[in-house]
């Protein structure tokens, strides 16, 4: 009996373990586990000094974190008071603290050569022409996209387009698709996405497919990710700008792909039954693992289609030269 | 049915069938090379047009495709496409022979047109090949890549929509190339334009 609920036990923990809840708890700081103890809970006790009883009540679901998702983002080594300010760690809190404005990304990482690489700079710049800050100035934080508590860079980290994709598009459906979170910043309708983009062929597929700021943005090839959001005027429709050889895709949806994959083979394309289906278009590729009418191509069919083209038309002409000359 | 050495060879059903086919595959071979090369050329089709007019052209030709097929099912024009395979390759060697040497020298073409034959044996080959292999697989790999949701997301590290497509292209020019051999062959009639004739007022002679 007891081998069989060591064995149960056992199995429960690589379970967890599995879907990263045992490993997700233990990234949390140690810190973080007296904020945590309410804050990723529905409830909370509170001595209450005019009952002179201690009381449990519901959390503010606003307030409540996703602790797996909390140790899946970027900053989930960082302490609570790291950001939020020290006096939180006196409970209860002091109500007054919630108007203390919040640390914005440009705090920490703004000029500090250990983050160049993330180019936050470049970032600020870039997002201060967009409409977004035209509209509505400092009130529109990096946290309106980029939950500070969840973030993760999936454009840099991940290796499934359709994974960057959701993400991305996700962070704007938060608010233009959410008439609570749109109207924070907006005192106009939310506008009706789909009737909106009803000009989009295959709209559910592209979608899916590519990110909102592929048409939204003034893509820069020297940015990760373009932060210029443009006016819905001056949205891209122009379908030749990704469906065709130098599809502006290279530069922004599959930019980190293509760098990766040039400092894996070091420049050099792999010659296998792959690289069939790797597509040159400039000096950047796209891969075998996505079709995109008009930008993919498999150079070898190329090359079959020519001759066999140039071959049928010097057939033709060679057979009807012979037949007048033979007449 | 004969009147004055003339053989009625094109019902109406099958020359509508053909003008509508001939007309779709054009509109699908322009609008499908400025879809697989586009932005390259002021001569080809804008991409959105391109689109709508490949996807218009898709859906009659396969539906003009059904009418075929039925159109052999029901009347005797089925039987000119029936597989005989002894002496097959003599017969297509035959027919080779006469389009690389036999057609210089003035000989008389092997396998004349009769009420019984319609198409020598090269050309109902090539016609089986096209209307019963690459036709269906365009009309298939095309159905798909209107729907690609329904195709298989990966195949061995390659998008399946990749490999649908590279089927679809494959087969598109294929078609284009029959096209225009097609065409070619069809001017070797008794005048260059007798042939075009024919297959718009029915009439063989």
């Amino acid at each position: 009996m007891k081998c069989k609920i060591h064995t149960l036990l056992c199995l429960i923990v690589t379970v967890f373990a599995g879907t990263g809840i045992v490993n997700g708890q233990s990234s949390v700081p140690e810190e973080n586990r007296a904020c945590l103890k309410c804050h990723a809970s529905q409830t909370f006790s509170i001595y209450n000094e005019w009952t002179e009883r201690e009381e449990k009540r519901l959390m503010n679901p606003l307030y409540i974190l996703d602790t797996v998702q909390l140790a899946g983002g970027v900053h989930h080594t960082f302490n609570c008071i790291d950001c939020h300010s020290y006096e939180y760690e006196t409970y209860p809190h002091n109500g007054e603290l919630k108007l203390e404005p919040m640390m914005t990304c440009i705090d920490c990482h703004g000029g500090d050569p250990t983050f160049a690489e993330w180019q936050f700079d470049r970032v600020e710049e870039e997002f201060k022409k967009s409409v977004h800050f035209e509209t509505h100035g400092e009130q529109f934080s990096c946290s309106k996209c980029h939950s500070q508590h969840y973030y993760r860079a999936t454009a840099r980290t991940s290796s499934d387009v359709k994974e960057i994709v959701e993400y991305s598009n996700n962070m704007c459906l938060s608010c233009h698709d959410n008439m609570t979170k749109y109207q924070l910043v907006s005192e106009h309708e939310n506008p009706q996405l789909i009737e909106i983009h009803s000009w989009l062929p295959n709209q559910a597929l592209h979608f899916r497919r590519v990110r909102c700021i592929e048409c939204h943005t003034d893509v820069q090839d020297s940015l990760m990710v373009s932060h210029n959001i443009l006016r819905k005027e001056h949205a891209t429709k122009n379908c030749v700008e990704c469906h065709s050889a130098n599809s502006m895709l290279q530069a922004s949806l599959y930019k980190y792909q293509n760098l990766r994959t040039r400092t894996e083979t070091g420049g050099n394309n792999q010659k296998s039954f792959l690289s069939l289906f790797k597509v040159n278009a400039s000096d950047e590729e796209f891969t075998s693992e996505y079709y995109v009418i008009g930008a993919s191509r498999v150079p070898f069919l190329n090359v079959f289609f020519a001759v066999v083209f140039f071959a049928a038309v010097g057939g033709i002409v060679i057979h009807t030269i012979m037949r007048m000359i033979k007449k | 049915m004969g009147t004055g050495g003339k053989l009625y060879l094109y019902p109406l059903w099958l020359r509508i069938w053909h003008a509508i086919n001939a007309l779709g595959i054009l509109a699908l071979i322009f609008s499908g090379i400025s879809l697989h090369y586009s932005g390259r050329g002021f001569l080809l089709l804008k991409f959105e047009t391109a689109i709508a007019l490949h996807n218009m052209a898709g859906v009659l030709v396969s539906a003009n495709y059904f009418l075929f097929v039925l159109g052999n099912i029901m009347t005797k024009n089925g039987k000119y496409y029936r597989v005989k395979v002894p002496g097959l390759s003599k017969r297509i060697k035959k027919q080779i022979q006469y389009y690389v040497s036999g057609i210089f020298k003035g000989e008389e073409p092997p396998y004349p047109v009769s009420e019984k034959r319609k198409f020598n044996p090269l050309q109902k080959y090539s016609y089986i090949f096209i209307m019963y292999f690459f036709l269906p697989l365009l009309i298939v790999t095309g159905f798909a890549l209107f729907f690609p949701e329904i195709i298989m997301e990966q195949v061995f590290r390659v998008s399946g929509v990749m490999l649908t497509a590279v089927l679809h292209s494959v087969s598109g020019f294929l078609v284009f190339i029959f096209l225009l051999i097609h065409l070619y062959v069809a001017s070797l009639g008794k005048s260059p334009s007798d042939n075009f004739r024919s297959i718009l007022n029915g009439w063989h002679g």
